[in-house]
């Protein structure tokens, strides 16, 4: 196809889409009745909820039938597939490595943002200061996997370098390393791409909440004579408290879905696998339909109570 | 002397009122503080740097040196850019691809989500209840779950591949705009019930129809509610690689630079020239709306954090 053709295509489907919108709104636009306006209520609403049903609802209801049947779907195998990913030695590694990337990328990048947002707060370059972190939030997961990829750049150790990480290492006067090959310190290595990403998100919510704590409430720790790091520690932590929840749970559920880093830097290899790569790999290369579907099951299950969870400390964050 | 004593203690017991959070600043701005807030900030940075001062070295200089010898031997080139997007890896083409994955990508699912955000704010029909709440629960499926049984629908359906109508846009676009609706429906829905019911009923009393509340009330008052959402959709859509890869089908006429980014990731993966250049080239587009429209951005990020 031609550009052009592209471009025609883009905006044929754009003109059918707000056609049919625009011949709704016209043809129920004259419905005062009381059925009138049932039939203008399914007008607005039906499209919404066909497409979730065709797109979410069916889709999701049959990944959990075809979790329970073998690599071609044509026959059931019942927990066979859920048994391999807890006991195949390849899969607990997949297992083990998502376990870490879920524990330690919230909590860093939370860590760091928190600390972060203190510590420019008020100052005169506020705004700059939090763009720079803020940025990578914007750049896909496979730009900052490149970006990073440069940055853990192999030479051996007499020549050149020309990744920068090594290059530090070298002037130290230590030998140079294979940050992406060397187990099972690799995974640390593509964790911190992804905290790289993730701590912007957090500093900026956090540091909307810093700002929003009552003024009232720290003039009162500074009464009873609280100060420094404890009114940090006893003042600030606890009044943002929700928000802190809001981050962390949030980024455990971007960091369980992601799999663009692992796909981008090592492919999987060397050990680093995670779920929702080794998903991919088991529904999209392998063709392995039944492990896939279960693999993506087994996201699900991990997901939810996060969500759930996550959504409750959300609605009590609007409420306050 | 003596009366200069009590005022000034005075002052020290009871400081002017400060918000909590510049006084753990200033506890904190020891210049041990303010060297952690610089070598955080410099962290950040220079992974970015490093690649964009790359993309404009000379190939053969990237392999032998590293990027910081710049400062003390400059030399420029906007070869890569020209090699990378006109040359065999043809990046021009995957950067179309994605401004017509992305466009339709953004206004179908926010049209359809605002619509059904309003019906179920300010219409009455049965059932609305429950379905609002379905609708809401179903944020929680991971897009993982849905893609196998999605995909072989399509196929079924003729949809994909590149004989397929729209050359094999429709399946991507689709996948886009159905993953994006319990969020869109949900946000644009909390924004919809905080005008005031008041307006609604007095346009009623005046013998408008829902048509009309939507299009001349309602519209206009959403609007930063829709750019938000638009914004973080866009982003979203324009930096997806899992939905590409799996519904363009590896196809090279409609897949985005996403897909061939991390492609020539794999290929050549030693090739920095090509993949400097390469990764600004999909990077520039989300920085200038990042740039320009930085406070919608945060705004609709903080609102969409939890979709996927």
């Amino acid at each position: 196809m031609s550009t052009g053709e592209k471009f025609a295509q883009m905006f044929i489907a754009i003109a059918l889409f707000f056609g049919v919108v625009a011949v709704i709104l016209l043809l129920t636009q004259r419905l005062r009745s009381r059925r009138g306006e049932l039939v203008q209520s399914a007008a607005f609403v039906l499209p919404a909820i066909l497409l979730i049903v065709v797109g979410l609802l069916y889709p999701a209801l049959d990944t959990i039938y075809q979790s329970f049947r073998n690599a071609a779907g044509t026959e059931g195998v019942g927990l066979d597939n859920y048994k391999h990913i807890f006991t195949d030695y390849n899969q607990i590694r997949v297992l083990l490595n998502t376990a870490a990337w879920v524990i330690i990328v919230p909590t860093a990048s939370t860590a760091i943002g928190l600390i972060y947002a203190v510590l420019v707060d008020r100052s005169r370059f506020e705004k700059f200061a939090k763009a720079l972190i803020f940025l990578p939030m914007a750049i896909s997961l496979v730009g900052a996997s490149i970006i990073w990829k440069f940055v853990y750049e192999y030479q051996s150790t007499e020549n050149a370098q020309t990744g920068i990480a090594n290059a530090v290492l070298k002037f130290f006067g230590f030998e140079t390393y294979r940050f992406l090959l060397n187990q099972p310190w690799n995974t640390l290595f593509l964790i911190i791409i992804m905290i790289w990403v993730q701590a912007g998100f957090a500093m900026t919510l956090l540091s909307a909440s810093i700002k929003a704590i009552p003024d009232d409430i720290v003039e009162a720790a500074r009464l009873d004579g609280v100060g420094g790091f404890k009114l940090f520690r006893y003042i600030t932590v606890p009044s943002i408290r929700p928000s802190l929840i809001v981050v962390l749970t949030t980024i455990s559920i971007t960091t369980l879905k992601a799999f663009d880093i692992v796909r981008t830097t090592t492919g999987g290899n060397f050990d680093t696998s995670v779920l929702a790569y080794e998903f991919y790999v088991q529904s999209f290369r392998s063709f392995d339909q039944g492990l896939g579907a279960a693999l993506a099951v087994l996201i699900f299950i991990l997901v939810m109570p996060i969500v759930i969870y996550n959504v409750r400390q959300m609605r009590k964050l609007e409420a306050r | 002397m003596t009366t200069a004593t009590p005022e000034h203690s005075a002052l020290a017991e009871a400081p002017p009122q400060e918000p909590v959070a510049s006084s753990a600043h200033r506890a904190l701005s020891s210049p041990w503080a303010s060297f952690a807030a610089i070598v955080i900030a410099v962290l950040w940075t220079i992974p970015t740097l490093g690649l964009f001062i790359t993309s404009f070295r000379p190939a053969s200089d990237i392999a032998d040196s590293g990027w910081w010898t710049i400062f003390t031997n400059p030399s420029f080139t906007l070869d890569n850019y020209n090699e990378v997007l006109n040359g065999d890896t043809a990046l021009s083409t995957y950067f179309v691809n994605s401004i017509v994955i992305t466009i339709p990508s953004v206004l179908i699912p926010v049209s359809i989500a605002v619509m059904a955000a309003y019906a179920f704010a300010w219409m009455k029909f049965p059932g609305r209840d429950f379905l609002f709440v379905a609708v809401f629960a179903l944020q929680i499926v991971p897009i993982q779950v849905t893609m196998i049984p999605l995909l072989s629908l399509y196929v079924d359906r003729g949809l994909a591949g590149a004989d397929a109508p729209g050359g094999g846009f429709y399946t991507v676009w689709l996948s886009h705009s159905m993953f994006a609706l319990p969020l869109a429906i949900y946000l644009m829905h909390n924004f919809m019930r905080q005008v005031p019911g008041e307006l609604v009923e007095s346009a009623r009393v005046d013998g408008a129809g829902h048509v009309q509340i939507f299009s001349r009330i309602m519209l206009p008052l959403m609007v930063p509610a829709i750019a938000a959402f638009a914004i973080f959709q866009f982003l979203w859509v324009w930096n997806d690689l899992l939905v590409a890869l799996v519904f363009a089908g590896g196809n090279p006429d409609v897949s985005p630079l996403t897909v061939r980014l991390a492609e020539l990731s794999g290929t050549r993966g030693q090739a920095w020239y090509l993949l400097s250049a390469g990764a600004f080239v999909s990077l520039v587009v989300p920085l200038i709306v990042f740039l320009s429209l930085q406070r919608y951005f945060v705004r609709g990020l903080l609102a969409g954090s939890v979709k996927g």
